[in-house]
């Protein structure tokens, strides 16, 4: 499709820090090109707050091709807006029409509070990891041969997929009990699946999911709507396999 | 003026390492729970150095501009990691690794640590392996393996398009078991704004809290600066948004020697650009130069009607494309390393054959692929006389279990089904071999404060080979750095706690507050980014992929005046008391003005052609090779360390000598 300037009215969140009030301010943006993602378009908002002497709207970024994790925005109601399996830096402006309004606000959380307008904070999620997202191995030098250990393929693969978890929070945000279990499953799977990981799996798993309801995520009832907006497409079945894990591990552990 | 001692240890190549390693004072596990380390950065560098060093009983605080150190831009990298392992048999050693790597860099790294590298790769593998790192495997169950531009062996492990992401989660994983047992004291959404040195030793940093904006200060016995590259002084390249050169940047303003700052790599396959909006270039993987083809219509006709969109290439025949690289470097074809295959595609739409509507752009082409693998697909399936609409199918499927998270990738930025027509590529600014200048131990030239990744200059040379900056992280972060520092550190085990109330800290912090206070209080008229735009197109156009003494000096000068124009016109909204982007952008682009001066002067001084970097006064004139890039052994075999003076235009030259004693200096040749 060709390259098109476009027209839009934007209704972004405003809020001055975490203690303050917030609230939804308009902007009209004219001449936005159809090919910019949506994070070129607000670079150029900014500018142009900027050479009016306003402040630009605060928000998280990095990598913009869709690895970092770090966007995250909820745009026309949706945790990295309409597209499916992207992430709000790989969202192009294709995806909306001439004098569309779209609204954008932060990723929504009791656990995720708001740094700045559209940025929050998701340190929760390291707090997670740092109870169990791991094998305890120390960098020696002197582990195995990598190949010492085959893994059949599929498992491998199964692996792989589940540890693509950019842990952007899409999953939380998207959730309407505000739960992380899509997040944590994936890393609980991920190492489940391995032999490496086994070892430590059930200490892993109580202590992961316990840190989960520390830091005030909901809890699961299986809307499924995670894995929808998901952009890295980690499945339910990771869920599930938390489950059964949790399970085996409550009813064995010693 | 300090000299440059690399502290090479003597004796055979092969035992330098090992000797070096057995000889190295240790500190013992009591006293090491008295002795602090920051590591300033979390990537594969920072964050495998953190951990180990962790491991290893010293306290260690961490630092990231990213909310967590899972974001680092380490996460970005596609293509793979290499390691001599030869499990696939096709001859490969840590020799072979070696030379690889040597004679890829143009003969401009200093042999012993690349071989250092080429000994510890294997230990990276296991390694990763170790922590879960899911990398790609065989039907039997074994890692497998791909070839990357520049050697003739497949030694590259991968995790589809995704292996700086699994690596760097590896290493996160290993740093978050550390913190969460109280060894690691990580410090997210923190910048690095000064170094600060007691009696000439590097004793701490001065850092700012993104949220709150509060300037902390930070002592230690060492410091560590993983910082990565400083790729975006090109304004558009493939790092990330917030990359940056600012720690480096401020400690070589305290002493530390920046080597080589013009060996920067252009890569080849990047998506183009497509017009004035874009922040942020795109890298597509150069795994897909095992698959894709490179070529531009043979006739210039045919380009102009595809920039006119009145011919698709697919309509082109076969005989009227213009394989280039394969017709000019027969031996690699299109797996010759980087930097050549940048500068062939430039100088194919220099000529007028590029094919996107800027000119700027070559096709990477899967079609033969597709169908090669489809063939072997139907063959293995035991189908008899597939369709050709089959074996197209067959062949997609197999090229989507390769390549599939880029080719979406792909589609999602240019609309552009990549499975049906070909990509177009255009190289872009992606890696910056020179950094800052480290010996053998990987310390700076300020004593205490080390190097590690992509932020020090010492392996690559003036061109890296490809999946070897993983490999050079991880090596620099778990296997070198933590044995090295102890060399240093086994002399401070009496010096005690370093207080934060010394001057030099509160000369240091005086110093990172006035230049907030400065630049906020100027008030101008144009944005942070209207001067890192203009200082990114000096950059391109006269510091790029091809380079002479003229555009050099009006580069020097354009820098200048554009950093004059910057510190008295640039505006910077709200406060330094909180979360404030622009004023985060204000400091990294002032650096950016000061480092780009000296980036030109490094390129004008070195009167030849090395690597990544292509001066035009410095071709071959004759000869099979002529046209090709021409080294000058006998004036620029060292290493060009700058020293501060307090202005980039009078910054200090110091030779580091390249003494070549187990490869032969040869002008690289891949025809
Ligand atoms: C798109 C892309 C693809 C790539 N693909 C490959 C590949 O396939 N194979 C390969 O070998 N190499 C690849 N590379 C190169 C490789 O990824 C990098 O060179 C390498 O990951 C750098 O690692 P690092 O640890 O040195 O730095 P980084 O990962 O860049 O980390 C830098 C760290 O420093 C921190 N930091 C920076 N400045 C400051 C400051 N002032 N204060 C506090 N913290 C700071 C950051 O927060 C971050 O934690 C690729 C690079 C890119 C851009
Ligand atoms: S599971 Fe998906 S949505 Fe949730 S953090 Fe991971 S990548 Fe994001
Ligand atoms: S900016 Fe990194 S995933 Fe979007």
């Amino acid at each position: 499709m060709a390259e098109k300037l476009i027209n839009i009215n934007l209704k972004i969140w405003r809020q001055q820090n975490g203690q303050s009030q917030g609230k939804m301010v308009d902007y009209p943006l004219k001449g936005v090109s159809t090919d910019s993602s949506f994070l070129d378009m607000l670079d150029m908002l900014n500018e142009e707050l900027v050479n009016k002497g306003d402040e630009p709207v605060a928000f998280d970024h990095d990598c913009r091709e869709g690895i970092c994790g770090m966007c995250s925005l909820y745009i026309n109601g949706e945790a990295h807006g309409p597209d499916r399996g992207v992430t709000t830096c790989q969202l192009h402006m294709r995806m909306f029409k001439d004098g569309e309004t779209i609204t954008v606000e932060p990723f929504r959380a009791n656990a995720f509070p708001v740094v700045r307008d559209l940025v929050v904070d998701r340190s929760a999620f390291d707090r997670i990891m740092q109870k169990g997202g791991f094998v305890s191995v120390n960098t020696s030098g002197n582990t195995q041969d990598a190949n010492a250990l085959p893994i059949p393929k599929v498992d491998a693969d199964k692996a792989f997929d589940a540890a693509t978890c950019i842990g952007c929070g899409a999953c939380v945000a998207t959730c309407k009990n505000a739960s992380a279990m899509l997040f944590v499953s994936a890393k609980v799977s991920q190492l489940s699946l391995l032999p490496q990981g086994k070892v430590e799996a059930k200490e892993r798993v109580l202590n992961m999911v316990n840190q989960m309801d520390l830091e005030g995520f909901g809890n699961c009832t299986n809307t499924g709507a995670c894995e929808v907006e998901c952009p890295k497409g980690i499945s339910l079945d990771n869920i599930a396999r938390m489950n059964r894990e949790y399970l085996k591990a409550t009813v064995t552990i010693d | 003026m300090a000299t440059l001692d690399s502290k090479i240890p003597a004796g055979p190549i092969h035992e330098k390492w090992t000797n070096h390693k057995n000889h190295i004072n240790l500190v013992n596990p009591a006293n090491k729970r008295h002795i602090d380390i920051i590591v300033v950065g979390t990537g594969l560098a920072g964050g495998a150095a953190a951990a180990s060093l962790a491991e290893m009983g010293y306290n260690v605080k961490a630092f990231c501009y990213q909310d967590s150190p899972r974001r680092a831009h380490s996460i970005a990298a596609q293509g793979g990691i290499n390691a001599a392992k030869n499990y696939q048999n096709d001859g490969d050693s840590v020799y072979r690794l070696f030379y690889d790597t040597v004679k890829g860099g143009d003969y401009r790294a200093r042999e012993a640590n690349v071989h250092r590298l080429a000994e510890v790769s294997a230990n990276i593998i296991d390694q990763c392996v170790a922590q879960g790192v899911p990398f790609a495997r065989d039907y039997g169950g074994l890692l497998d393996n791909r070839s990357f531009g520049g050697v003739l062996v497949s030694r590259t492990f991968y995790a589809k398009g995704q292996t700086g992401q699994q690596l760097l989660l590896g290493a996160y994983s290993a740093l978050s078991r550390q913190i969460g047992k109280g060894k690691v004291q990580m410090l997210g959404r923190h910048e690095m704004l000064d170094l600060v040195l007691i009696g000439g030793k590097a004793r701490g940093i001065i850092a700012r809290n993104l949220v709150t904006g509060e300037i902390e200060r930070h002592s230690a016995h060492a410091v560590v600066l993983a910082t990565g590259g400083y790729g975006n002084v090109f304004f558009l390249s493939t790092n990330a948004m917030g990359s940056n050169v600012t720690a480096a940047w401020r400690a070589h303003k305290r002493g530390a020697y920046f080597a080589n700052p013009c060996f920067t790599q252009i890569h080849p396959t990047c998506i183009p650009r497509s017009g004035e909006h874009q922040s942020k270039l795109t890298l597509m993987s150069e795994s897909l130069r095992n698959d894709g083809r490179i070529w531009v219509p043979g006739k210039v006709e045919d380009a102009k009607a595809i920039r006119d969109g009145k011919l698709k290439p697919t309509q082109i025949k076969e005989e009227d494309r213009d394989y280039f690289l394969e017709r000019r470097y027969p031996a690699f074809g299109n797996l010759v390393p980087r930097d050549v295959a940048s500068r062939a595609a430039k100088e194919r739409c220099d000529e007028g054959f590029g094919v996107n509507a800027t000119g700027e752009a070559v096709y990477l082409d899967f079609q033969s692929a597709i169908m090669r693998y489809g063939k072997e697909k139907a063959m293995v399936e035991g189908i008899q006389n597939p369709s050709a609409d089959k074996i197209q199918a067959l062949g997609k499927a197999v090229i989507e279990a390769k390549y599939g998270n880029l080719f979406q990738m792909y589609y999602k930025i240019t609309d552009e089904n990549p499975y049906e027509t070909p990509m177009k590529i255009y190289p872009a600014v992606h890696y910056t071999m020179g950094g800052i200048w480290v010996d053998y131990n990987l310390m700076t030239t300020i004593p205490g404060c080390y190097a590690a990744g992509e932020a020090n200059f010492s392996e690559h040379g003036a061109n890296r080979l490809g999946a070897s900056a993983l490999m050079q992280g991880l090596a620099d972060g778990y296997f070198v750095l933590p044995y090295t520092i102890g060399e240093y550190l086994s002399s401070e085990i009496r010096t005690g706690k370093i207080s934060t109330d010394l001057p030099e800290f509160i000369e240091a912090e005086k110093n990172v507050k006035d230049q907030i206070e400065k630049m906020i209080n100027i008030k101008g008229t144009k944005s942070v980014d209207y001067f890192h735009k203009r200082l990114g197109k000096v950059m391109w156009d006269k510091v790029g992929m091809a380079r002479n003494a003229q555009g050099l000096t009006e580069a020097m000068a354009e820098i200048r005046a554009i950093r004059e124009e910057f510190w008295s016109d640039v505006r910077i909204p709200g406060t330094p008391n909180g979360l404030n982007p622009e004023l985060e952008k204000a400091g990294r682009v002032a650096d950016f003005l000061e480092l780009g001066e000296l980036f030109a002067k490094d390129a004008l001084d070195r009167n030849e052609s090395c690597g990544g970097h292509f001066r035009e006064e410095s071709v071959e004139l004759d000869g099979e090779q002529k046209g090709e890039a021409k080294r000058d052994d006998v004036n620029f075999a060292h290493v060009s360390a700058w020293e501060w003076t307090g202005d980039p235009a009078t910054s200090v030259k110091h030779k580091e000598e390249l003494v070549y004693e187990n490869i032969k200096m040869v002008q690289r040749s891949y025809k």
